[in-house]
């Protein structure tokens, strides 16, 4: 069975575009079949993320306008034969692109993937309704900030609204150590306002900026954000993981056992 | 460390979730601040009738309640008129 995924924040800048390139490929890390789209059409990002920007010949728009086939527009990944990436179009806008022509697209891609992960563009207009169209669930990406969160909320309520019922919530970029001096709500406080569920929480970790500059996603690494990642593909595929405890390596205590326990 | 905090300020943490409470009952009764100034005002002509009030001191807004009938919390609007005089207009 495929599952058609979107991922979508209404705010900018909180980690779609990370958060997709890392749940494809922790995806594809498990053996499953994997596409990746971009439909981010005009500001183009994913391929960046991935490090595939150089094999970009035709795109999104290029497929549903019929100057391609569908094959010649998908990117192979570098690391994994079993995920492919269709860019976005970076010289069009949002209108190149309707949501009857990506639900066409979504279900003819059906066949032959398990997993189908849209990058939603940030905003509620025509980019948001297209990569909506054909999905079954949405991964609603939100950091731990009011405006953030707000936006997170009406999502929400624009995909409850559109049909879409199964919604999970990634909380992405929290700092423990500001969380413990209050000066950051927790993921309780967030599960507190927000009625969805949470999905997973991801720490702000500065490996997912050194894994952007070298274009390779860090899910799976050993790394705080690496793991939390490989955690939330593993229960997307429908695994009952626990969510992870972000609080090691801050504070004198951690430090201290972690030093004990290593000598 | 608990004693700690008592004596401190809220913490920033805190104001972010309140101040978010507040905004996403607001935004989930989708009442614009336009709608909720034309309540006001009504508010106002409404209650001049029968006494005189501080039109400028009006307050309103929509804040989150537990209901009665049901255990969750439900949306109310609260107002809030500071009266200048009660003696009633000779009604």
């Amino acid at each position: 069975m495929s599952e058609v995924i979107v991922v979508t924040s209404g705010k900018g800048g909180v980690g779609k575009t990370t958060t997709s390139a890392n749940v494809g490929t922790g995806l594809a890390m498990m053996g499953k079949k994997v596409i990746l789209i971009d439909t981010d059409i005009g500001l183009r990002n994913l391929d960046v993320v991935m490090g595939l920007e150089n094999r970009i010949v035709y795109n999104l728009v290029d497929v549903v306008e019929g100057n391609c086939r569908l094959k010649q527009a998908l990117i192979k990944d570098k690391r994994y034969s079993n995920l492919y990436l269709l860019p976005s179009a970076q010289t069009r806008d949002k209108t190149a692109v309707n949501p009857e022509q990506m639900k066409k697209l979504v279900e003819y891609l059906r066949e032959d993937y398990d997993y189908i992960l849209l990058d939603c563009p940030a905003g509620i207009e025509r980019g948001f309704q297209n990569a909506i169209a054909g999905a079954d669930r949405a991964l609603v990406v939100t950091t731990p900030e009011v405006s953030a969160i707000r936006d997170a909320d009406r999502i929400v309520g624009l995909l409850e609204s559109s049909g879409i019922v199964k919604i999970d919530l990634i909380l992405n970029r929290i700092r423990m150590d500001m969380v413990k001096r209050g000066d950051m709500m927790s993921l309780d406080d967030v599960m507190d306002i927000l009625a969805v569920h949470i999905i997973g929480a991801v720490p702000d970790d500065e490996n997912i900026v050194i894994s952007t500059n070298q274009g390779e996603p860090l899910v799976g690494m050993d790394s705080m954000a690496g793991q939390a990642y490989s955690n939330i593909c593993r229960r997307i595929a429908g695994e009952q993981i626990p969510l992870m405890n972000l609080d090691t390596g801050y504070g004198i205590w951690a430090k201290l056992t972690h030093l004990l326990k290593r000598a | 460390m608990y004693l700690f905090e008592m004596f401190r300020k809220k913490t920033s943490g805190t104001i972010a979730k309140d101040r978010l409470k507040l905004l996403l009952v607001s935004d989930r009764a989708n009442c614009s601040p336009e709608m909720m100034e034309m309540i006001k005002n009504d508010i106002i002509n409404v209650i001049s009738k029968y006494m005189e009030i501080d039109a400028e001191g009006v307050e309103i807004q929509i804040l989150e309640t537990d209901s009665e009938t049901t255990n969750g919390k439900i949306p109310a609007l609260y107002a809030n008129i500071p009266i200048l005089d009660m003696k009633n207009k000779g009604i």
